[in-house]
């Protein structure tokens, strides 16, 4: 995934779900962006935390698995409906594929996704899993 | 607007599959030849190209493809350019040429597409093909390009209805028009229950869903409309050449269902032309996975959101349909999908079917064609219409 720089920069989005928000139209973005991309130069971008809890929008399971996600397949990947708006992408963990569905109720969770690669450096993110009742 | 008309004289291409025997720059400097012969050209006329191409640099380890390519065709020292835009790369040299010529800058440019593929395993190609998607915010969460498209189907089922049969139809369509194209890399027939029995790679889409690796390379050349008698009887007008962009991620889009560049880019289309989708006769489209064809037939205009699983349910888009024949090359399914060739060689197609050359796979009667070449996952679209000249 291009080595330990790209991944380091994005640590806090990852790890903690930090977005951004447009002060000028108040839409919140995430993956961040520096640039809103409704108000370009007016307007100005804030940080902001995600909550984590939303659901799923549409998914897909995985059986074919790119290099360093072998062990994982078949997994669920999944574009999740933020509370406060964006849609993201992540994994769907901690679930059989056959207990996701489109509206599914999921909250973020903290995951080791992918081996070490050739560059060492092993991948952890924010993925999402199912709400369980109780 | 174009400042003044373009036309295609001249077409080419390889076999599109698994062709282990040819290097990348043989199979250009294939399908550029055979588009000088089409034209009567010796190759002295060409003054410029443009190569569609997206990934030489991980397919075969070679960037500065366009100077190789210049160089393996004899064409230096004319200047060749790359333009890459995954998989709609084709499309957008064939679009860099024509506004080449129509420029006035250049009257007779070729533009080429080529990609070798096999070189490496289906991992590697796997993992190269998924560079198109957003690479630190899908492919990091272990996304595949199957599971991008395999995402657009599960809500266009959701939304609309769409049955895991109606995703089976454009497959099977297309792999019957195979067989009557000696060029396809699959020239065999499939059933729905091949495609709905074939093995799982992204839910809800199986083996028979998606378009395969291939090699292969596609030229075509452009020149002024009113040169285009000096090389051709039949020449062919480019009535129209519209391209959009959207986000290259599924998750920054309002609406993953459509693909807005699509409708975006047939809208400038469209309007640049002066006819409406109903005019069209005959379409490639972008058929990577069997639900990019249906919502490419939605987004097009050919019919409402929604409807398309039922409008292959009763026969709209076959080469015998009077509406409008969708991929009678097979389309990227069954022709075979070399990704930097693959939208040049929809226009080879068009061409051959305005022509009225298209031997047993020839709409009848075909006047007016559209091409429809899609980037990723519909970052990047081109769209183009075409219209016999004579």
């Amino acid at each position: 995934m291009g080595g330990v720089p790209r991944f380091w920069r994005s640590i806090d989005n990852r790890y903690r779900l930090i977005g951004t928000r447009c002060k000028n139209c108040g839409e919140v973005f995430f993956p961040p962006r520096v640039v809103c991309p409704n108000c370009r130069s007016d307007g100005e971008m804030e940080e902001v935390q995600l909550s984590g809890r939303g659901e799923v929008y549409t998914y897909s399971v995985v059986r074919v698995p790119p290099e360093g996600f072998e062990d994982k397949a078949p997994y669920v990947v999944a574009v999740v409906k933020l509370e406060e708006g964006p849609l993201v992408t992540a994994m769907i963990v901690d679930c059989e594929p056959g207990e996701i569905d489109v509206g599914t109720p999921v909250e973020a969770v903290f995951r080791r996704i992918s081996e070490d690669g050739e560059d060492g450096v092993i991948y952890y993110s924010l993925e999402f899993r199912p709400v369980r009742e109780g | 607007m174009l400042r003044r008309d373009v036309a295609i004289v001249g077409v080419g291409m390889t076999r599109f599959g698994e062709l282990w025997e040819r290097s990348f720059d043989d199979l250009f400097v294939e399908a550029g030849l055979e588009a000088l012969e089409d034209a009567g050209m010796g190759g002295d006329e060409i003054e410029a190209m443009y190569v569609g191409n997206m990934s030489a640099g991980r397919f075969i380890d070679q960037e500065h493809v366009a100077s190789l390519i210049a160089d393996r065709s004899g064409l230096t020292p004319i200047p060749c350019t790359r333009v890459e835009a995954a998989c709609a790369s084709g499309g957008l040299a064939v679009r860099q040429a024509i506004l080449a010529v129509a420029s006035g800058m250049y009257d007779i440019v070729l533009a080429g597409g080529v990609e070798k593929m096999t070189d490496v395993t289906t991992e590697e190609a796997t993992a190269t093909l998924a560079t198109a998607s957003d690479q630190e915010w899908e492919a990091f969460h272990g996304i595949t390009f199957p599971s991008l498209y395999a995402m657009i189907a599960r809500r266009h089922m959701y939304e609309y209805g769409t049955t895991r049969e109606h995703l089976a139809l454009p497959p099977v369509k297309n792999h019957r028009n195979a067989t009557k194209n000696p060029k396809a890399q699959f020239q065999f027939e499939i059933t729905v229950e091949q495609v709905i029995e074939s093995p799982l790679v992204a839910d809800p889409l199986r083996l028979l869903d998606c378009s395969p690796v291939s090699d292969g390379a596609a030229a075509v050349i452009v020149c002024p409309l009113e040169m285009a008698k000096e090389f051709t009887d039949t020449p062919i007008v480019v009535r129209a050449t519209a391209q959009a962009s959207d986000s290259i991620a599924l998750h920054d889009r309002d609406d993953i269902t459509t693909l807005k560049a699509t409708v975006e880019a047939a809208k400038t289309a469209y309007k640049q032309a002066g006819v409406e989708p109903e005019d069209v006769d005959v379409a490639e489209v972008h058929d990577c996975f069997s639900i990019a064809e249906l919502v490419a037939v939605e987004d097009l205009g050919f019919v409402e959101k929604g409807e398309a699983g039922e409008a292959y349910h009763d026969g709209m888009f076959e080469i015998d349909s009077d509406y409008v024949a969708v991929n009678p090359s097979g389309g990227l399914k069954a022709k075979g999908h070399p990704v930097g060739a693959s939208g040049v060689a929809q226009v080879v197609e068009i061409v051959e079917q305005l022509r009225g050359e298209a031997g047993k796979r020839q709409v009848d009667g075909a006047e007016i064609g559209l091409t429809h070449n899609v980037g990723g996952s519909g970052g990047t679209v081109v769209v183009h219409i075409f219209e016999r000249a004579d």
